[in-house]
C-alpha cells in the first residue's frame, strides 16, 4: 500500500493554474525525486503532499498515522530568536539526549550541539535541518532542494548522507532536486513536473522520454552518459554542466 | 494588604509582567509589534463601546481587540501590505474611539486613563480579572509552547508535523487580545506593546534558548513594574509611562553590557 497518493490534484492561484491533474503515489522505502524547471510547481506539490496547503481540486490520501520528516528549502531563523542546535533538535519531539547524540553523530554535527543555529554555515545548517527531520522518525522524508547553495563536494556528501540514513531508518524519501546526475543515480522513481506530470517512472525510462529531453536538453544526457562510465570513481561532476 | 492601593498596583503589575514576558517573545520573534499596536489601539474603541452599552470594560475591549485581530488576519495579503493595513486599522480605530466618546450622552470620561493606564486606581475586581487573564495567557502558552515555536520557525514544518497552523495562529492572536484587555487599565492602550516588546528585546542578548528568553523577559518585566511603581511613588510621575521608562532603561543596560562583553572576542 502506498504511504501517500494524489488523485487528480490541481492548484490554482487566482486565475493562474499552477498544477493540474497530478496523479502520483509513493510507496514505503521508495526514493522518489521530482525534477522540473523553475516555476513548474515543484514546491507547491511538496506543500500539498505534506499538508501545508490544500489542493484546489483532487484528493490527497495519506496512510493513517503517516509521520513526515520535512526539510524545507529555506528556514530563515530570525536573529531575535535564540536557538541552540540542541534545542532545535528537541523541537522534533524527541527529547532524549542519547537519541540527539546518535543522530548528530550520523549527520556529523556532534560538535555543534551547543551552538546557535544562526551561527552555522550553509552545509552545517542543512545537516541540522536533516537531523531534526530524522528525529521525527519519519515514514517519509521530504526534502525541498536540500543542497541549494552548497558547493559541489558538500552536495555529494549530503546525498551520500541521505542514502545512508535512508538505509538505517528504512523510510521513503521524496525530494525536489536540481542535481540531475545524482537523481538519476539514486532514485527509484522520477517525476518530471512542469505544471503537470510530463512523465514519470524509473530513471532510465524518464531520461529517455522525449518530454524530459525537451525540458532538460541534450546536456543532461551527456552528463548521464559520463556518469554511467564513472560510477566507480569519486569524482565531482560540476564541470559537466548539469 | 490588598486594601492598600499601592499593593494592589504592585500585584496587578507583577501578574501582567509574568504574561507579557513570554507572550512578548512571540511578538518579537514573529514581528507582530505593529499588530499588537493595532489591537491595543482598537481597545480604545472597545472602552467607548463598553461605556455606551454599559458592559464591562474588560468584555468590551476583549471583543473589539479580537474583532480587530481577526479582521487583520483575514484581510492581510490581499491588495495591501500588512503594515499599511495595520496602520489604517490601528489609527482608524483609535480615532473612531476618540470621536465617538463625544456622542455618549451624559458621560464625561477621562480617556487618558485608558490611553496611558491608571494602575493606582485598580480595584479588587480589576485585580482578579488581571490575574485570571494573565494566568490564562501563561497556561495557553505553556500548553502550546512547542507547537507555537515550530509554527514561528516555519509554518510548513509545523504543517508537516500535523499541526493545524491556522488554528494555532488564531489561538496566539486570541491570547494577545486577552492580554490587551487585561493590560489596558495598567499601562494603557498606547503602551501595551511596549510592555510586550521591551522586556523580550532586553532578554534577547542574554538568552541562549527560547525558554530562557521567555523567563528572563518575565523577570525583567517584573523588575520594570517594581522600579516604575517606586519611581512613580517617589517623584509623583505617571505610573504607566514610568514602568515603560524603567523597562527601556533595562533594555539599554542589557544591550550595552552585551556589547561590552562581546568586544574582546573580536
Amino acid at each position: 500500500m502506498s504511504l501517500i497518493e494524489t488523485q487528480g490534484v490541481g492548484v490554482s492561484l487566482g486565475s493562474r493554474q499552477i498544477l493540474r491533474d497530478v496523479n502520483l503515489s509513493i510507496r514505503s522505502r521508495e526514493i522518489v525525486t521530482v525534477v522540473g524547471p523553475n516555476g513548474s510547481g515543484k514546491t507547491t506539490l511538496l506543500k500539498i503532499l505534506i499538508g501545508a496547503q490544500a489542493p484546489s481540486e483532487g484528493t490527497v490520501l495519506r496512510q493513517a498515522g503517516l509521520k513526515i520528516g520535512y526539510v524545507p528549502q529555506r528556514l530563515a531563523i530570525d536573529q531575535a530568536m535564540p536557538l541552540t542546535v540542541s534545542r532545535w533538535l528537541s523541537l522534533s519531539g524527541a527529547y532524549s539526549e542519547v537519541k540527539h547524540l546518535e543522530i548528530a553523530e550520523q549527520v556529523g554535527i556532534t560538535n555543534l550541539l551547543g551552538q546557535q543555529m544562526t551561527s552555522l554555515s550553509g552545509g552545517e545548517f542543512q545537516r541540522a535541518l536533516l537531523a531534526h527531520a530524522l528525529l521525527v522518525r519519519p515514514d517519509l522524508l521530504v526534502l525541498d532542494e536540500p543542497t541549494q547553495g552548497l558547493d559541489q563536494p558538500a552536495v555529494a556528501s549530503f546525498y551520500r548522507l541521505i542514502e545512508g540514513v535512508r538505509e538505517d531508518l528504512d523510510c521513503a524519501v521524496l525530494m525536489v532536486s536540481h542535481d540531475l546526475h545524482v537523481v538519476m543515480r539514486s532514485s527509484d522513481h522520477v517525476i518530471c513536473l512542469n505544471g503537470h506530470v510530463c512523465c514519470q517512472g524509473a530513471p532510465t525510462l524518464v531520461s529517455a522520454a522525449p518530454e524530459y529531453q525537451a525540458l532538460f536538453g541534450v546536456n543532461t544526457e551527456g552528463a548521464l552518459a559520463l556518469y554511467r562510465h564513472e560510477h566507480d570513481h569519486r569524482h565531482d561532476h560540476a564541470e559537466d554542466g548539469v | 494588604m490588598l486594601d492598600d492601593f499601592l499593593w494592589r498596583a504592585a500585584f496587578a503589575g507583577v501578574a501582567l509582567a509574568l504574561a507579557t514576558g513570554p507572550l512578548g517573545c512571540f511578538v518579537v520573534w514573529r514581528r507582530m509589534a505593529y499588530f499588537g499596536d493595532a489591537t491595543a489601539h482598537a481597545a480604545i474603541l472597545g472602552v467607548v463601546l463598553s461605556l455606551a452599552f454599559s458592559i464591562s470594560i474588560f468584555v468590551g475591549v476583549l471583543i473589539t481587540a479580537l474583532a480587530m485581530a481577526f479582521m487583520i488576519l483575514f484581510l492581510s495579503g490581499r491588495m495591501f501590505a500588512v503594515d499599511t493595513l495595520l496602520g489604517v486599522a490601528a489609527h482608524g480605530a483609535l480615532a473612531l474611539g476618540l470621536v465617538t466618546v463625544v456622542f455618549l450622552p451624559g458621560v464625561r470620561v477621562d480617556l487618558s486613563a485608558y490611553l496611558f493606564g491608571d494602575i493606582l486606581a485598580i480595584s479588587r475586581v480589576d485585580l482578579l480579572v488581571i490575574c485570571v487573564g494573565s494566568a490564562f495567557v501563561l497556561v495557553t502558552l505553556r500548553l502550546r509552547w512547542e507547537r507555537l515555536l515550530l509554527l514561528t520557525l516555519n509554518e510548513d514544518l509545523a504543517a508537516a508535523r500535523g499541526i493545524d497552523t491556522r488554528r494555532e495562529n488564531m489561538i496566539l492572536i486570541g491570547t494577545l487580545a486577552v492580554l490587551v484587555a487585561v493590560a489596558i487599565k495598567i499601562v494603557g492602550a498606547l503602551l501595551i506593546t511596549a510592555m510586550l516588546i521591551i522586556p523580550a528585546a532586553a532578554a534577547r542578548p542574554i538568552s541562549r534558548t527560547p525558554e530562557s528568553m521567555a523567563g528572563v523577559a518575565a523577570v525583567l518585566a517584573i523588575v520594570a513594574v517594581i522600579l516604575g511603581l517606586s519611581a512613580s511613588f517617589q517623584w509623583d510621575t505617571p505610573t504607566g509611562p514610568s514602568i515603560v521608562v524603567a523597562a527601556s532603561v533595562l533594555f539599554v543596560g542589557a544591550t550595552f553590557v552585551t556589547i561590552l562583553k562581546s568586544k574582546p572576542k573580536h
